[in-house]
């Protein structure tokens, strides 16, 4: 008789997320870019003229820039030529759960959305490829002047001066190519206003749903908080597995006043054929905070860095993130922190695991300029690789500018040791337990950051990876 | 007749191919405890952790029986639910898992020991008491940040709370530590006083065994059984070592 053999770890159980609805009877554009389609999107929303324009702008930016090169994983595989940018089942929005149709309500309901809204949340805001299908939030927030609508919505009420003065102003299309591509043919997305002092007792939530197949998803949020006002917004994603690509590249802009404060949760789940290459950004006055706590489960390749930058006396930037990269992933994640101001304050502690050949990459930049006298910042980095396939990579890069400022780094990889799963299986757990028990260790400083239903949510994911087929 | 808990028939294994434990037969009664001594290297803890499956060594021949079951091709976590326990040296470090969740986790995996979380934490601070363990410890991560003696208390109140049909205490480097010395004769002793279990003590050091009443003591040398006696091989070994019996081997 042999040596036992190790377990393998077979790959996600995705059979939450993974569903398809039919698409009969949906308006889809044609797959590709043109100024005609953008000006197809454009009218169809009866937007105001300057939006147009600046959608061709980002448009002709678009078709002037490259492709990102000799940056992290490739995106070969990702032809815009096969991406239909707008597919919408015609339906309006509605502030009504009953008069969603049935397939897309149903949609939500297994995604659990509709429950968490009764139970947990101040507000929702339901995406369904291109367009919102469903927001709402609770009377008494509204009384306090709240506004959390879909953007697109807000843009025709009196809040557009207030939209035009900030959409894609922190993330403009010259950015880089898929900010400018989202500039031109952005579609759905929620914005959010809480006016000064209001503090949100509960969090306001979005959840982006992508079921049909070679499309791409260019929701927008923007978030404004004014003085003093505190808000938790939490994001959700996913999408059924198709064997074409898939593309995502929303945009969050966030606005966080003096003395503020945001708390900005995402659990991205989307399906390993999704290309994720998202922009979020969030610009933070003085004493103001903002928080991200970020859950990277799904895609075949993600590009995503929030940035914080931190621009007044005080500010502070909390980042913490996770990243799960399974077989056929390649995840780069990280964040940048721009310190621009005295006294800022930086904190970054993320996670990384990849098993089956996923790669996870951890990537950081942090900016001292001259200005941020006695800044502080320090980045934290633990890798966990869960067999001899994977890879885990730690990129992190500082630029400190100012004698004064206080950075530090460091970094861990390891792997589970087959001390450490003997002894938890002379305590009588399974293989696969002991090795959930271990994950589940390593990722708790996050998850129980994360929203209860998306800890759980979590918690669940990493269990399911573990069950394998056990040798 | 006492009835065997435990009996080993003419087993060998071996680490990537390299031979460790020859023929080695080792039957260990019910409600007694045993001894098991010889120099480093003679594969006194690699026949614990056979005992417990550990997939790092193969079987290559020979059989383990366990309360009448033939076990040799269990995983290690059904022999643990099956009632043997080997403690370790120290726990391993698992960061972001309490101490505690881990007890109840384990516990919990057993029918007998389920109870309501209200008396499993008056049975477990109670243990910790008992084994003079800072209370507040039981919320630390586990193994992480524990002192030597600690590590052991760990141990210690882990095999008294599971309460097996078989202990085996792979003690073979804790002479170098007085505090987890003291500690594992405090263990041994609760555990012997709480469960009508068997103990199999592995050790090269007989100042743990000066307040254990010992019914058999075995001498490994080289990868097999070379002597079994009862506790006054003991006093024999602690005067003239392992040389005649590791000259005999050759």
């Amino acid at each position: 008789m042999c040596a036992r053999k190790r377990s393998e770890v077979k790959d996600v159980d995705r059979s939450l997320y993974d569903f398809v609805k039919s698409e009969e009877g949906y308006e889809r554009f044609a797959d590709g870019l043109s100024p005609e389609i953008v000006e197809e999107i454009s009218a169809k929303k009866n937007e105001p003229a300057w939006m147009l324009e600046l959608r061709l702008k980002s448009l002709a930016l678009y078709e002037k820039m490259t492709m990102p090169s000799n940056w992290g994983p490739s995106i070969k595989g990702l032809d815009m030529n096969h991406i239909s940018t707008y597919v919408t089942s015609g339906d309006t929005q509605v502030d009504s759960w009953e008069e969603v149709p049935e397939d897309i309500k149903d949609t939500f309901e297994r995604l659990g959305i509709p429950e968490a809204e009764r139970t947990s949340l101040a507000g929702v805001g339901a995406q369904y490829d291109s367009e919102l299908v469903y927001h709402n939030m609770r009377e008494e927030v509204a009384e306090q002047g709240v506004v959390y609508s879909g953007i697109e919505e807000a843009l025709h009420g009196p809040y557009e001066e207030i939209i035009r003065d900030h959409f894609m102003k922190l993330v403009p299309p010259t950015d880089h190519k898929f900010a400018a591509l989202h500039g031109a043919v952005w579609s759905g997305g929620s914005f959010v206003f809480v006016p000064a002092g209001v503090h949100l007792d509960f969090p306001l939530q979005s959840y982006f749903r992508l079921n049909a197949a070679g499309a791409g998803q260019f929701e927008h949020t923007l978030i404004i908080l004014e003085k003093g006002a505190d808000l938790h917004f939490i994001e959700g994603c996913s999408a059924p597995k198709y064997n074409v690509a898939n593309l995502h590249a929303g945009c969050v802009e966030l606005f966080v006043a003096e003395d503020a404060h945001l708390r900005y949760s995402t659990i991205e789940n989307w399906s390993k054929n999704m290309y994720n290459l998202n922009t979020k950004r969030a610009r933070v006055e003085a004493r103001g905070s903002i928080e991200w706590v970020s859950g990277s489960f799904g895609s075949h390749v993600g590009y995503l860095y929030p940035s914080s930058l931190l621009m007044g006396e005080n500010a502070t930037c909390d980042f913490l993130g996770i990243t799960f990269a399974g077989a056929t992933q390649n995840l780069d994640t990280g964040c940048k922190v721009h310190m621009a101001a005295p006294n800022t304050r930086a904190n970054v502690e993320t996670k990384s695991l990849s098993k089956g050949g996923g790669i996870s990459t951890f990537r950081s930049s942090v900016v001292v300029t001259p200005a941020a006298s006695n800044a502080r910042a320090s980045v934290s980095c633990q890798s966990l690789m869960l067999d001899d396939e994977s890879r885990s990579d730690t990129i992190p890069a500082m630029d400190v500018r100012c004698q004064s400022a206080q950075v530090g780094h460091e970094a861990t990889i390891g792997r589970i040791s087959d001390e450490t799963i003997f002894y938890l299986m002379c305590r009588g757990l399974t293989e696969a337990d002991a090795r959930a028990m271990v994950v589940n260790g390593f990722a708790e400083p996050i998850s129980k950051e994360l929203p209860l239903e998306y800890a759980v949510e979590m918690n669940n994911l990493i269990k399911l990876e573990m069950e394998g087929a056990i040798g | 007749m006492t009835k065997n808990l435990l009996s080993i028939k003419d087993l060998s294994a071996s680490v990537a191919d390299k031979p460790i434990l020859h023929n080695v037969n080792l039957n260990l009664e019910e409600n007694t405890t045993h001894v098991l001594m010889g120099p480093n290297g003679a594969g006194k803890s690699t026949l614990g952790h056979v005992i417990m499956g550990d997939p790092s060594y193969s079987v290559d021949n020979g059989s383990i029986t366990f309360n009448g079951t033939d076990i040799t091709d269990l995983t290690t976590d059904k022999r643990s639910l099956s009632g043997i326990f080997l403690s370790f040296q120290a726990p391993v470090e698992i960061p972001g898992v309490p101490l505690y969740s881990f007890l109840r986790t384990v516990c919990g995996l057993r029918p007998n020991l389920k109870s309501s979380a209200k008396q499993f934490r008056k049975r477990v601070t109670g243990l910790a008491n008992q084994l003079d363990m800072n209370p507040a410890h039981l919320t630390r991560e586990l193994g992480v940040g524990f002192s030597g003696g600690e590590k052991k208390k760990v141990e210690m109140l882990q095999l008294l709370l599971l309460q097996p049909k078989l202990a085996i205490l792979d003690e073979t480097d804790s002479g170098l530590d007085v505090d987890a010395l003291a500690v594992v004769s405090q263990g041994i002793q609760a555990y012997r006083e709480s469960c009508d279990g068997t103990l199999l003590i592995i050790t090269h050091n007989t100042r743990i065994l000066e307040r254990v009443n010992v019914d058999k003591t075995h001498v490994m040398v080289n990868g097999s059984i070379v002597a079994n006696g009862d506790a006054k091989l003991i006093d024999d070994i602690d005067a003239n070592g392992f040389e005649a019996w590791e000259k005999a081997a050759g």
